[in-house]
């Protein structure tokens, strides 16, 4: 009998954790927005300094990477589509083709994983390593809440920072792409960004967006509930960073395609 | 919010029934014990005597699975978060490794309480926390960061932050581990001085017996999860109990073992 009742038992095990997981993380994102909110009320503001370093250190300082990569695939876009579309002889249709990708998915979900990998790993290794040195006990006993100092305000930079990021990449990404397309359409870059405007909805911005607000919070409770779960040492501290990166990414593309299917029906 | 004005003589930490569970395991079995003001209270016991535990539950990072834990006169098993943080505002606490934030220089970790906590400015932080420093020795020290600081440094460090409130209760979790006995014998004195001039109750958790006999008033042994006993140097010293002999007395114990449990554990094809 024990054959038969040891894999059900562990099956059990993990779905057991894995809705414990879910919890914990609804509980943190309830946590960290009752804290940006009101925390003032019960002796635990959220500090505007520390509010304002992680929304250096997630949005400025990505500037730079998220560019190369948006003009990156803008460019790589430009090629694919006019590659596919000189087929049919429909080039031109490229214009629209790389808008409406670009604003509705590519720009979202590149800066979504450069973000992932930059800052949620980050989230998870101070995390993480703070919890492994006992400062998360060290704040606790100061009277300071581990949530409210580490996790409330890279929430709410998350939430400012991914969708300007979002914006910006979007942007830059046009650009490339009529960098690009611009010689095989013979227009000039100028031409090919006005068509583009033109073409342009504010839905397919606003779909990006939306998109962002998700994935912001997806990269902050991954990356904050990894590194509190920390156990072990710098082994664990690393295993926690990795599982942040891989966990955000999967949970980025899933989220994507859910969004992309119900608001396009 | 203000703790509730207790008399002078009330105890500062009362402890009753209290027990504490690592998933099936039973970690701390009916612990009872007070500490009063003004005392020096050394928390002894080996290993896996549930010493770090029972200190986790003081400082309310656990909460008792059943029995109270009373600080400065709140059940914090029950208490409210503003309730918690007037109490902890007047505890300070001593990690093990100092637990310093290693993202700040030692100056900006002892100002960190009183940023959080008060509404001082600036100068007045900055002055304070300097005079924490002088009090620990460290004094110039502030604008090092933690990892340029040595073993003994990192401790009186985390001991000037765990004071820059003037607590009314002061915790150590192992001051001298990893310690020279000089720099050992340097904490010890510190915190006799810190009892002596600023009237500081002290819980102190360690199982070094020579600063424990140095500076202690009352001993508390912990064994395998249980109060062995608590009371002076001088009664603890002269215990009939075994186990706390053994302690004092640095004696390795008996391990018993069964010859036929001992070849099959050699020789059997699976682990049980």
């Amino acid at each position: 009998m024990n054959a038969l009742t040891r894999p059900l038992a562990s099956i059990g095990r993990a779905t057991v954790s894995a809705v414990e997981g879910v919890g914990y993380a609804g509980m943190l994102l309830f946590e960290s927005l009752y804290f940006a909110a009101l925390g003032w009320r019960t002796g635990q503001p959220m500090r505007p300094r520390a509010l304002l370093e992680q929304m250096r250190q997630i949005g400025v300082d990505a500037l730079p990477i998220v560019t190369m990569m948006s003009l990156t695939i803008g460019v790589m876009l430009g090629i694919q589509f006019i590659a596919a579309l000189s087929d049919f002889g429909a080039q031109s249709q490229v214009v629209v083709a790389v808008a409406k990708s670009v604003t509705r998915e590519f720009g979202a979900l590149i800066t979504a994983i450069i973000v992932a990998g930059r800052s949620g790993s980050a989230l998870a290794a101070r995390i993480g390593s703070m919890n492994v040195s006992q400062e998360i006990d060290a704040l606790a006993s100061m009277g300071i809440e581990p949530v409210r100092y580490l996790a409330a305000p890279a929430l709410i930079a998350m939430l400012v920072m991914l969708p300007v990021l979002t914006m910006f990449a979007d942007t830059v990404a046009i650009v490339g792409a009529a960098l690009y397309s611009a010689s095989s359409l013979n227009v000039t870059p100028t031409a090919y960004i006005m068509e583009t405007l033109s073409l342009l909805s504010s839905g397919d911005l606003w779909q990006g967006i939306a998109k962002a607000f998700v994935f912001a919070t997806l990269i902050t409770l991954i990356g904050v509930t990894t590194g509190f779960a920390v156990t072990g040492g710098a082994e664990g501290v690393g295993r926690a960073t990795t599982r942040s990166v891989v966990l955000s990414i999967c949970y980025i593309i899933v989220a994507d395609m859910i969004f992309s299917f119900f608001l396009n029906r | 919010m203000n703790v509730p004005a207790a008399n002078a003589t009330a105890p500062l930490i009362e402890v009753e029934k209290l027990e504490a569970w690592y998933g099936r395991r039973r970690i701390l079995q009916g612990v009872d014990f007070s500490v009063n003001p003004g005392e020096i209270r050394v928390i002894m016991g080996g290993s896996g005597s549930g010493k770090s535990t029972l200190l986790r539950h003081l400082l309310g990072l656990q909460k008792p699975r059943s029995g109270t834990v009373r600080l400065l006169g709140v059940d914090i098993g029950n208490a409210s978060e503003l309730e918690m943080l007037a109490v902890r505002r007047q505890i300070g606490v001593s990690f093990q490794g100092g637990a310093l934030l290693t993202s700040m220089s030692v100056g900006e970790n002892v100002c960190l309480p009183l940023r959080e906590h008060t509404k001082l400015d600036e100068n007045t932080i900055r002055i304070m926390s300097r005079l924490k420093l002088e009090v620990v020795n460290l004094g110039g020290f502030q604008d090092l960061m933690p990892s340029q600081l040595s073993g003994g440094m990192i401790k009186r460090a985390a001991l000037a932050r765990a004071i820059v409130m003037d607590p009314k209760l002061l915790f150590f979790d192992e001051p001298s581990a990893g310690l020279d006995p000089v720099v050992s014998a340097e904490l010890d004195e510190l915190i006799l001085r810190l009892r002596d001039a600023l009237r500081m109750t002290i819980v102190v958790v360690t199982h070094e017996l020579e600063s424990a006999f140095k500076i202690a008033d009352t001993i508390t042994v912990l064994d395998q999860g249980q109060i062995m006993m608590t009371g002076k140097i001088d009664d603890v010293r002269n215990t009939d109990n075994e186990r706390i002999q053994d302690l004092l007395n640095r004696r390795p114990r008996e391990i018993h073992v069964d010859a036929d449990a001992y070849l099959k554990r050699l020789t059997e094809e699976q682990a049980a």
